[in-house]
């Protein structure tokens, strides 16, 4: 069959160059499927369990917007993707969305031409040690060899703060992070630097991990968040609303558990019932089903219930929510209104 | 008489396009290119749409905007402010530094195996010829690793060397031998260091004068000079009295453990040493069989026939066999190095920033630019490979047995 | 007679005495060691070191294999066990075999295909390699490839099917207008060949579930089982294209002749890895906007041309080191270009291209390990990657080495060898 697809890409391409991919969502519901790229494997984030399924944070981000658009939030292909090929993937249409802890930063929306759709982790770059070589600051760190996984803005923010301390190091460039553990560990590098979630995930997987502290210092603002082509404003609305969707949820006490009793009939809460659908169309202003938002937060939750499973601090990943609790509580998640 | 064999010009008919051998070869070229065209066309005008939907067009304007991330290991100046065209630079030069060392290595033991394949000694001509088969059957990559995780997990780490009953010590105070690296003494060149230099570079040239000196000897008058004794005085006599004379005027730091790292001497990371001498290695196994190749073409009725003339063994090497082994060992001998220059590529996996490591690396993640930084990159080793190739024709030439 | 000198002499032997054996130094082990050790002072040092050296790795080696544990779950458990004695972990092999052959994401209940499959290469390989296997098996041979994608990635068998049927209606296509000349012929098969897979293309559609295995992801496929999928695929497809960019190469037609060689030059001139760069990062640009073809696919494609470039260049050497009378004699029986390459040079060339072609079909076998570099998932990739990288295998490095070095040896050094048994068998020349 695939042959036999792939003969006939080849012979009509011609047919088909004309139409641009422009209309993503068409793509998608022909496809039954959402191409979504996200790591190649970082615990918590996006990583394959024991029966190959992938779980995560960044995965949870997928399943929604698939459950979304099809209705089925297993109907995702998680295409694995490293700090080299991302790009290229979301650029070429290869995946119709990258889900992959990307930094959200001027040049990629402007100059690489995609279009961020939100911010689903706020992070910060950071630097793990080993407890034994009793460092407490990062400034301590003048003439340290330093492993910095590539591809990501963790080199240039490395150079800029060694720089601006007016410190020397060692930079180890590494690709991913399953090669940088075995150099740090067995003391090839002094340091470890990636974003601090990384760095919890990373130390989560020790053997040991109370020797090894993440210094106080957060060199860096990295927004994490998914990503999309630009021109396609109907695909970039789906995908940031499916994201708004899941955060505003949180905000308004729906939960996967409670969601489908609450979409059964339109509430006392008007804007629980525009989000949900029993009141309004705002599903049919995305082109979408009228009950978008229950699937995407029956897929696996809202905000909250995503982030407590797969990184909160009941998870061997142990992150705090901090700056990523809803601004109620004095965090950085705000939804725009569902009106 | 000769029209009759010509077609007259008049007659000439499209279905000659194809039945006619003598325009047969046009249409079918003709047909070819514009093949060749259109597959183009196609392929550009898929990129070109892909890049429009994108959003992105082709620009080398990256080049020009300032690097932002350290390298380690740079050979020219370089700061995170540079350029990324310096960037690629440094990376130019740390391939080719690696690649320059890998050839010299790769031929001292590859000749040292040929050689020894050949030995008369049993045990010896086994080992070889096990190390030859296990080297040339095994992926470079996996030895390139496997060395690197060795060196990193074997050798002490500079932590070792910290504190008083230190698990590790320095070689004779002066090389630290640690999982990151070789750390050597440097030397240090004080006032005057120029004049000893000069002097060493000149007793060098004063060597091959000698040399040429008691070859011309030897060749027009029958008169046999020695050589070697001579030559080794040249080579050290001057240059230490010219040493001691100006009073020592170069001097080796020695590196110390300061912080995290030793500081001072030469450093030799472990990304370089592992790739250089797994590159080494591995393609010391594929001279080796070329060496081999090469002596055993030699055919013994030329070592006779030398031996015959009364040449002693030693010149019958020099003299008859080696010129003409040579001959057959140097052109897969070059392309070798060309394999090794090749596979240095891999230096991505063991961190070393060559070319593939920065511009192919770091630059193409940052920047996004794939298609353009890709594009240098086959450039790069493109041109290296045409300008050896080059350098191996007209060698091939120059050494080709002139048949009359 | 014989008492003639009784007086004279003292004493006259008048039996043989018994042979002696020679000298302990002129015979056997004694003379063995003499000749092919101690020869020179030089050949002694050779083999004292060389002792030492083997005596060193034999020790070193011999307690790590002997206190070799095989039964564990981490690398923690292992020490424990070991308490400080050298001692091999083996357990990550047996406990991660699947892993290390199949990748990590192959259904475990769908292994037993791609076994099925490897042994039925060795079976469709056999009459290629060797002349003297019975003749009948070249049809499995030609049905193999259908066979082997079936298998391995699953679907309706009726998808290979309908090619399988496509390219033999091809074949008959090509053999009726083969008489007119070869290149309609040419042009007559590949159009049948086209229209039947196309138009075929509608059964397997429609019927997605008629003799079907579970389908699989060519992203699913790793382990040792890429690698030998990459190699065996890469080489038969380059063959072909290799013959004709050689035959192109050799062409007296300039457009054609430079067409080839700067393809040739070109590919011969990059390495490897820029190639792969380009199918994980570029080449996505250059199929038309929406096609979506995967990574396993792309790399096929430039590991393809890759080798491609290479046999090219093998076969140009045999095609140059056939005499000129071979082209002179064809062309004097008033053979065309199609038929005396087919008939009479092809043949012989091909024969004496042989052994460079398995050597470059070595070198690119091992130089499929490359694709853990943009993060498939091979042997190399799983080891990097997953493994080394889980909390009760960090660390095990040269267990997991060494059988990484192992598969591939007992691979390219069989093949090396078949190569130069072949050699033997085809050097005609009596030298």
């Amino acid at each position: 069959m695939k042959k036999i697809a792939i003969l006939g890409a080849m012979t009509v391409a011609g047919l088909s160059a004309g139409v641009a991919s422009a209309a993503t969502l068409d793509d998608v519901k022909a496809r039954g499927k959402l191409n979504c790229g996200v790591t190649t494997g970082l615990v918590g984030f996006a990583a394959p369990n024991a029966n190959g399924e992938w779980e995560g944070f960044d995965v949870g981000v997928c399943r929604a917007v698939a459950a979304a658009v099809l209705g089925d939030p297993a109907a995702v292909e998680f295409v694995p993707t490293t700090g080299k090929t991302r790009f290229t993937a979301l650029a070429s249409g290869e995946i119709d969305l990258l889900a992959r802890n990307t930094t959200w930063t001027f040049s990629r929306d402007v100059d690489l031409g995609f279009e961020f759709v939100g911010v689903n982790y706020y992070d910060g770059q950071g630097f793990m040690v080993p407890k034994e070589l009793g460092v407490s600051s990062a400034k301590e760190l003048d003439g340290a060899t330093v492993c910095i996984q590539t591809g990501t803005t963790t080199e240039l923010n490395l150079a800029d703060f060694f720089r601006a301390n007016n410190i020397s190091y060692e930079p180890v460039p590494i690709e991913t992070n399953a090669e940088a553990q075995p150099l740090y560990l067995e003391g090839a590098c002094d340091v470890y630097t990636t974003d601090a979630s990384g760095l919890a995930a990373t130390r989560a997987a020790f053997e040991n991990p109370g020797d090894h502290v993440v210094l106080p210092e957060i060199i860096s603002k990295e927004p994490l968040g998914p990503l999309v082509r630009h021109g396609d404003n109907q695909w970039g609305d789906i995908a940031r609303w499916t994201l708004n969707a899941l955060i505003a949820a949180e905000e308004l006490g729906v939960t996967s558990a409670n969601v489908a009793e609450l979409a059964a009939a339109a509430g006392s809460n008007p804007e629980i019932n525009r989000l949900l659908g029993t009141e309004g169309t705002l599903g049919a202003m995305l082109g979408l089903d009228a009950d978008w938002a229950v699937k995407a937060i029956a897929a696996g939750g809202n905000y909250g219930e995503l982030f407590e499973k797969n990184i909160g601090e009941n998870t061997p990943i142990g992150l705090a929510r901090g700056l990523n609790a809803q601004w109620t509580e004095g965090g950085l998640l705000y939804s725009p209104p569902f009106r | 008489m000769s029209t009759i064999s010509d077609p007259p010009s008049g007659s000439f008919q499209l279905s000659m396009l194809i039945n006619d051998t003598r325009y047969r070869s046009y249409t079918f070229q003709f047909i070819a290119l514009i093949l060749l065209i259109l597959a183009f066309a196609y392929l550009g005008y898929n990129l070109l749409a892909n890049l429009q939907a994108a959003g992105l067009n082709i620009s080398y304007k990256f080049l020009g905007e300032p690097a932002g991330y350290d390298i380690n290991q740079t050979l020219i100046p370089y700061t995170s402010q540079s350029t990324h065209w310096q960037a690629s630079l440094v990376g130019v030069l740390n391939t080719l530094l690696v690649a320059f060392l890998g050839c010299i290595m790769a031929t001292i033991i590859g000749v040292v195996v040929g050689v020894l394949r050949l030995s008369n000694n049993w045990l010896v001509r086994q080992l070889m010829s096990i190390y030859v088969e296990i080297f040339r059957n095994v992926p470079v990559l996996i030895w390139i690793l496997i060395i690197m995780a060795v060196f990193i997990a074997v050798l002490p780490q500079p932590r070792d060397f910290r504190g008083d009953d230190a698990e590790a010590s320095m070689v004779l105070g002066m090389f630290a031998f640690t999982g990151r690296g070789f750390y050597l003494p440097a030397p240090v060149f004080g006032a005057g260091s120029g004049v000893v230099v000069a002097v060493f570079l000149a007793s060098i040239a004063g060597i091959f004068a000698f040399r040429n000196y008691a070859k011309k000897a030897l060749y027009e008058r029958g008169q046999l000079i020695p050589t070697f004794w001579p030559s080794l005085a040249i080579f050290f006599i001057p240059s230490i009295i010219a040493y001691f004379i100006l009073g020592r005027p170069i001097s080796l730091e020695y590196p110390e453990l300061k912080g995290f790292n030793f500081q001072g001497g030469i450093f030799m990371r472990n990304s370089l040493i592992a790739l250089w001498f797994a590159l080494s290695i591995y393609t010391a196994a594929f001279i080796a069989e070329n060496v081999r190749a090469g002596i055993l073409a030699v055919s013994k009725g030329q070592t006779e026939a030398a031996a015959s003339l009364g040449l002693r063994p030693g010149r019958i090497m020099n003299l008859v066999v080696l010129p003409q082994a040579l001959r057959v060992i140097i052109p897969p001998l070059i392309s070798q190095y060309l394999n090794l220059t090749k596979n240095s590529s891999l230096a991505i996996a063991v961190g070393y920033m060559d070319l593939t490591g920065t511009l192919g690396g770091i630059t193409l993640n940052q920047t996004g630019r794939a298609i353009e930084a890709i594009f240098l990159l086959m450039l790069f080793y493109l041109a290296i490979s045409l300008g050896i190739s080059a350098i191996m024709n007209v060698y091939n030439n120059a050494v080709k047995l002139k048949e009359r | 007679m014989s008492d003639t000198h009784a007086q004279s002499v003292a004493f006259v032997r008048d039996t043989m005495l018994p042979e002696q054996p020679p000298p302990a130094s002129e015979a056997g082990v004694i003379k063995w060691m003499r000749e092919n050790l101690f020869k020179g002072w030089f050949n002694s040092i050779l083999t004292i070191v060389s002792v030492y050296f083997i005596f060193k790795i034999v020790t070193g080696a011999f307690p790590w294999f002997a206190n070799g544990i095989w039964t564990t779950n981490s690398l923690a458990e292992c020490r424990e066990i070991l308490d400080g004695a050298t001692g091999a972990c083996f357990s990550v092999l047996t406990e991660r075999w699947n892993q290390l052959l199949f990748g990590f994401t192959y259904p475990p209940e769908a292994y037993w295909r791609p076994t099925l499959a490897f042994f039925m290469l060795i079976v469709a390989i056999a009459p290629v390699l060797y002349p003297k296997a019975p003749r009948q098996l070249l049809i499995f041979t030609g049905i193999y490839p259908f066979l082997a994608y079936w298998l391995i990635w699953g679907g309706t068998l009726l998808a290979p099917l309908m090619v399988l049927v496509g390219l033999i209606a091809g074949y008959f296509a090509f053999k009726q207008f083969e008489r007119q000349s070869f290149a309609m012929g040419m042009l007559a098969g590949i159009v049948a060949a086209i229209v039947v897979i196309w138009a075929g293309g509608v059964i397997p559609a429609s019927m997605p579930d008629v003799l079907a295995l579970q389908a699989i992801q060519s992203r699913d496929l790793g382990g040792f089982m890429l690698n030998m999928i990459l190699g065996t695929v890469c080489v038969s497809l380059s063959l072909p294209l290799g013959i004709m960019l050689a035959l192109g190469r050799q062409s007296s037609m300039p457009i054609i002749k430079w067409i080839c060689v700067i393809f040739i030059e070109f590919i011969r001139g990059v390495p490897l890895i820029t190639l792969l760069f380009v199918a994980n990062v570029v080449l996505a640009y250059f199929f038309p906007p929406g096609s979506n073809i995967d990574l396993v696919l792309r790399v096929i494609i430039m590991i393809t041309m890759f080798s491609a470039a290479y046999i090219a260049e093998v076969i140009r050497g045999g095609l140059a080191a056939l005499p000129r009378g071979q082209y002179e004699a064809a062309d004097s029986l008033g053979l065309d270009y199609a038929q005396s390459m087919r008939l009479i040079i092809l043949p012989q060339a091909l024969k004496i291209s042989i052994p460079g072609i398995v050597n470059v079909a070595v070198g690119l076998f091992k130089d499929t390990t490359l694709v853990s570099v943009i993060s498939m998932f091979d042997l190399v990739g799983m080891i990097r990657g997953p493994i080394l990288a889980s909390t009760e295998w960090n660390g095990v490095y040269w267990e997991l080495w060494g059988f990484a070095v192992f598969l591939f040896f007992i691979v390219c050094f069989s093949i090396s060898k078949y190569s130069q048994w072949l050699e033997r068998q085809l050097a005609t020349d009596h030298r």
